[in-house]
């Protein structure tokens, strides 16, 4: 397969590299591109990864949408069982992040002050059990400095800051793993934990992430790029896992 | 043998302003609305509220029902090419929460699940490591630690018990007694609700003969049993405009016509006055002819039993 990968090609394969090594627990990835990219890594190279329907079942197939009456079900998963697999730490989840800082902390609830806030947001969700008790990484569509910021104004994941406050011990199940975004591949793999550029995209550079960006990243002396799709995941992408390109529609060029 | 079927309005006599109350489903599923829009035409007011929320609480707090709303989500779901189920904000919860009419108790979804099934089980509170290090604490005075009193001594959240005066659940099947089954894909925590409740009303959309249930599906689905129920209603189409699977799906166009009424008080005056303040009766008469007018032929493929469509079964 010779087609030129998109930006949002890209990001399945980010998303899918988080995935690499997790084995047989359930990968939860929640948005397009996290669907599609946790499908393929276990298309490719995580094949024992478990995975949701978005609602009540574990389904097989490679397929990321549209499974009509086609579902391949494992397991029956309705949310009281999402929350055994959560609290046993058996999973790695992808959230989204409507601000996310330096060193993870994520929130989805409320902009501005809690009591009244500004912008209401969904509430806290899942995000507190999530983040204490298995493997979190977040997908970022919108890399701004309104988004990967300074300061969240709530606490609904909890960062690497407040795992430490907790004690290695209280937080022993706390990890932050990546944040993708549409512009670079962003992980805590620095002494103090705070959020370092991984990679950059192919045609994204340091700079363009610096200033996307509301605090100071650790910027190592040499960014790599982030890796293409192979001819056979581009294969996965185009004729089985996301033929319609509903990737595209999340992040454009 | 009791019979303990109720109409909504009999429901509704049944609750006092100011009490806590739960009610079942998720998101926009399985959410027992016309026991909601019985509240909605009464005069009721003050409410606690306990969910998994969706537009049950938005409904509820643009009627002004509500002092303080305990939840872990508002949110709607709307399907969109990738997904069935996108959590996409509740307008009229937004709404009240930005201009401070609600006073707000949040959890995260597990600690409610914990709290209900603490109430349920008469303890005070049930341990987890869920909300540590979060601003949970910051946003929920009633939320304190415990420490294990066993040899790690390690310090967990203590959920507290989330008790109800009374809970409001929507589902598939019941008898007259009060046995409630479910045969969607969740029951979500409607058990729980109605264990931690102190009166139990649940709302179905078709009272069969307890000898039918066990016909209707497999004896797994038969999850809800009589002595946690104090009332039975019979509501077709009661989780309209939300999902009831395999019954009927989301109600998209009326979902979409429902959030465009946050955007102006005229707007909502108009909806409440069209489909609010009227009998559940006339409600679903109103339901059925536009649903008919939107789609005549599939109104021949009957899912429940009034030769009226609901949305396809494809949609999950």
């Amino acid at each position: 397969m010779s087609a030129i990968p998109t930006r949002a090609d890209v990001c399945a394969v980010a998303v899918a590299e988080c995935f690499r090594g997790d084995g047989e627990i359930v990968a939860n990835p929640i948005g397009t591109i996290p669907m599609v990219g946790g499908r393929l890594a276990r298309a490719s190279f995580e094949p024992d990864l478990l995975m949701t329907d978005s609602e009540a079942t574990l389904i097989a197939n490679d397929e990321a949408f549209d499974w009509g009456d086609n579902k391949l079900v494992e397991f029956c998963n309705p949310y009281r069982s999402m929350f055994d697999i959560v609290w046993s730490g058996k999973r790695h989840v992808m959230m989204g992040a409507t601000q996310v800082d330096q060193y993870g902390n994520q929130n989805i609830a409320a902009i501005g002050p809690y009591t009244k806030p500004k912008v209401q947001l969904l509430g806290y969700r899942g995000a507190p059990g999530n983040t204490i008790n298995n493997t979190t990484s977040y997908w970022v569509p919108n890399h701004s400095p309104q988004v990967v910021c300074a300061r969240v104004d709530t606490v609904c994941g909890i960062g690497y800051d407040r795992a430490a406050k907790l004690g290695s011990e209280a937080a022993r199940f706390h990890e932050i793993r990546r944040v993708v975004t549409n512009l670079c591949v962003l992980d805590f793999e620095t002494p103090d934990q705070r959020m370092r550029l991984r990679s950059t995209h192919p045609g994204v550079s340091a700079d363009d992430v610096v200033a996307a960006t509301g605090f100071e990243l650790v910027i190592p002396d040499d960014v790599p790029e982030t890796r293409s799709p192979t001819d056979d995941e581009l294969r996965l992408l185009y004729e089985v896992i996301d033929p319609t390109d509903e990737r595209g529609r999340e992040v454009g060029e | 043998m009791t019979d303990k079927r109720l109409t909504e309005d009999d429901v509704v006599a049944e609750l006092r302003d100011g009490m806590t109350i739960g009610i079942g489903g998720w998101g926009s599923r399985r959410k027992p609305m016309s026991l909601v829009r019985a509240i909605v035409r009464s005069s009721l007011r003050d409410l606690t509220i306990v969910t998994y929320g969706g537009p049950d609480v938005g409904l509820l707090c643009a009627a002004g029902k509500v002092k303080r709303v305990a939840y872990a989500f508002v949110a709607l779901d709307q399907t969109t090419p990738a997904n069935p189920h996108t959590a996409i904000l509740e307008p009229h919860f937004r709404g009240a929460r930005q201009r401070g009419e609600v006073e707000d108790e949040p959890y995260d979804e597990g600690m409610l699940l914990l709290g209900l099934q603490a109430a349920a089980w008469r303890v005070p509170f049930l341990p987890t490591r869920v909300g540590l290090g979060s601003d949970l604490f910051r946003d929920n005075p009633r939320l304190r630690t415990v420490r294990s009193p066993y040899a790690d001594g390690e310090e967990l959240v203590a959920a507290p018990a989330l008790h109800l005066d009374a809970a409001l659940v929507h589902l598939n099947r019941g008898d007259e007694r009060g046995n409630g089954q479910f045969i969607g894909p969740d029951l979500y925590f409607d058990d729980l609700m109605l264990g931690a409740a102190e009166r139990g009303f649940l709302s179905v959309e078709r009272v069969v003969e307890t000898a039918e249930l066990a016909k209707e599906g497999s004896l797994h689905t038969l999850r809800i049993n009589r002595a946690t129920v104090t009332g039975v209603i019979e509501a077709p189409y009661g989780a309209h405009f939300t999902s009831c699977e395999p019954d009927y799906g989301r109600d998209e166009e009326f979902q979409k016509a429902y959030m465009a009424t946050a955007k102006s008080a005229e707007s909502w005056a108009e909806f409440k006055a069209t489909w609010l303040d009227l009998s559940e009766a006339d409600y679903q008469a109103k339901r059925r002819a536009a649903a008919t007018a939107a789609s005549p032929t599939v109104a021949a493929g009957a899912r429940v039993r009034e030769g009226d469509p609901g949305s396809s079964r494809g949609e999950t």
